[in-house]
């Protein structure tokens, strides 16, 4: 065992326990039936997700609408699908932001380390004492709500701890010999950044990265539900639970599977971050 | 220790700035400017009333000088009036809402240390056993579940379908004529939604937490002195490993504040409850400047005495830490 993890290559012997973690397979089956279902969405979806039609509102999952139909009488099911779309898509975004936000002040703040390390983290420090969905909300209510705003608010306000984070890598990883080496050959300090300590620092940003999109569905998605968000007639998973809000006495439907969506959604993120940290290093696991 | 709570105190001041200059920026970067909702919608409206507002309100002045007037209005706990119909002072406004959303929020705290602890140390005790993999798959349910989804769930549940609990406001219509001890039960019944799914979360998130502690904790070389010197496993788990274990569930609890404070405006939106959150969520849809600064800066403020409180409590019980 010893011998062959000398021979294989750190990428080889990840990839070797992430296929073998139940959790890690879970999670990829669960988001890749997800990017599957967004990427053919018009041809899986019965119907138009905009196309009502008064006569048949809420009717309950029935052989014609296997979920149902909402208040105008659009059906649940291919709303939902259109919907998985936008979920998939903030959550990126929104991520990505916030990740590339955290790399750049983590890595100054950690390679630098004096003053621009004590003002960085100052920073985070304030940051982190607004509970954050009270400032996206603010924020998000002054301007006019549009997919873009909102994923660029919510990466805006949750790069802190990918900060934290790479701040942290790059302090133990600074006075490692490869990074002296780098020095001593005349390396200028942003290629060290970036070519040489960055990419070693990355494993527990991945981790960290995909538990965000989960978090950035939810937010979105509380947002949806708060009027806030992705506006009807769009079809957003949030915002079709506040029509399951006003009609939870007639149509049960109409706040169980949008946030079922949700739920599977944030679970099957969560699965694959956790099996992830598992693969990195398993003398983590407890 | 005195020394250590000064210090603390002193770090934050600088702090305490940095919130209400964050603050400013959030609400005056923001496009449209405060008195817009006033004046761009009334045709009445004259150029000249428009700028009278902005002296009024002292719009016209640069940024820096404006900061300065809202932080000296704000040490002296000046909040401003509201911009709603109502007018009140923002302060007032606040004082009315804050207990409402303190309550649920410490109820729910008690909640989650009530169950999360020693589901979290009950797990690590007897681990990979059938108890602690049907926790585990609790915990992972807790973490993706959407707040305002449990939410409707318990409403349809239990308030439409079988009809035990009421789904909105904090009492009934018919509450001063309940006896005593009908206004008690009517109080909880009406707390019982609110106060579970504000815990839901939070619940995952700690007996996540002591689980791994506990688990770091049994490994110890105290541990397996205890052990050798012949003590009663029972003994050594719960007299030496759960102190141990539990000290950092303090700092989590301090840090879980702007958490609970943040995720009141679902609950208290979908239950009708008159809090902060829905205090906040009306200010933010009526474009109301002085609720919202006050709103941010009070639970900015409270998160930071969240932390303090954590911090020294943590200090507290391991003197480690307060011998420096």
């Amino acid at each position: 065992m010893e011998r062959e993890a000398i021979n294989k290559s750190p990428w080889k012997l990840f990839w070797n326990r992430f296929l073998k973690n139940k959790l890690a397979l879970g999670g990829s089956v669960i988001i890749i039936a997800l990017f599957v279902v967004s990427a053919f969405a018009p041809l899986i979806a019965p119907y138009d997700p905009g196309e009502y039609d008064i006569k048949k509102i809420l009717y309950p999952p029935d052989k014609n609408h296997i979920m149902g139909t909402d208040e105008i009488g659009r059906d649940v099911f291919s709303r939902i699908i259109w919907g998985a779309r936008v979920s998939l898509l903030v959550g990126f975004v929104a991520v990505g932001i916030a990740t590339a936000i955290g790399i750049i002040l983590g890595s100054l703040a950690g390679y630098y380390g004096g003053g621009v390390d004590s003002f960085i983290m100052r920073f985070v420090d304030i940051m982190l004492c607004f509970p954050t969905f009270f400032l996206i909300l603010a924020v998000i209510a002054f301007w006019e709500p549009s997919i873009w705003k909102i994923m660029l608010v919510i990466g805006i306000t949750g790069w802190m701890g990918v900060t934290r984070l790479v701040r942290a890598e790059f302090l133990t990883l600074k006075e490692r010999d490869f990074v002296q080496a780098a020095r001593i050959v005349g390396g200028k300090d942003l290629r060290i950044i970036f070519r040489h300590i960055l990419p070693n620092s990355l494993a527990p940003v991945l981790v960290n990265a995909t538990l965000g999109i989960s978090g950035a569905i939810l937010t979105e998605s509380a947002l949806s539900f708060l009027g806030i968000g992705i506006q009807p007639p769009d079809p957003s998973w949030g915002n079709m639970l506040t029509a399951g809000k006003d009609t939870l006495e007639i149509a049960w439907w109409l706040s169980f599977f949008p946030g079922f969506a949700i739920f599977i959604t944030v679970m099957g993120y969560n699965m694959l971050g956790e099996g992830i940290r598992d693969a990195i290093d398993p003398r983590l696991r407890q | 220790m005195a020394t250590y709570i000064f210090k603390r105190l002193f770090t934050m001041v600088p702090l305490f700035f940095g919130i209400t200059i964050v603050s400013f920026l959030v609400i005056h970067l923001a496009p449209g400017s405060p008195i817009s909702i006033q004046s761009d919608l009334n045709p009445k409206m004259t150029a000249e009333a428009r700028e009278r507002l902005r002296t009024f309100y002292g719009l016209d002045k640069p940024l820096p000088i404006q900061y300065c007037n809202w932080l000296k209005h704000l040490i002296t706990l000046d909040l401003g009036r509201s911009f709603s119909t109502d007018n009140r002072l923002v302060i007032h406004k606040i004082k009315d809402a804050l207990p409402i959303t303190i309550l649920i929020n410490i109820l729910a705290l008690l909640l989650i240390m009530i169950v999360a602890i020693p589901l979290g140390v009950l797990s690590a005790v007897h681990q990979d056993s059938l108890f602690d993999r049907s926790a585990t798959v609790f915990v992972f349910i807790g973490f993706a579940l959407p707040t305002f989804w449990l939410a409707l769930l318990l409403m349809i549940l239990f308030g439409v379908y079988l009809d035990w609990l009421p789904i909105s406001g904090l009492k009934s219509i018919n509450y001063d004529c309940l006896g005593p001890f009908g206004q008690i039960k009517d109080r909880v019944f009406h707390l019982l939604m609110p106060v579970l799914v504000s815990a839901f979360g939070g619940l995952a998130g700690l007996s996540r937490y002591s689980r791994s502690n506990m688990l770091e904790v049994v490994r110890q070389d105290y541990i397996t002195t205890a052990r050798a010197k012949g003590l009663p496993e029972s003994k050594v788990v719960y007299k030496h490993a759960l102190r141990n274990a539990l000290l950092p569930v303090v700092t989590i609890l301090g840090l879980s504040i702007p958490g609970l404070i943040g995720g009141s405006v679902i609950f208290e939106t979908i239950y009708a409850i008159p809090g902060m959150g829905q205090l906040f969520y009306a200010g933010v849809m009526m474009r109301d400047y002085p609720v919202i600064m006050g709103i941010l800066v009070i639970g900015a403020v409270l998160t930071m005495f969240g932390n303090l409180l954590a911090d020294i409590s943590y200090a507290l019980v391991d003197p480690r830490i307060r011998m420096g």
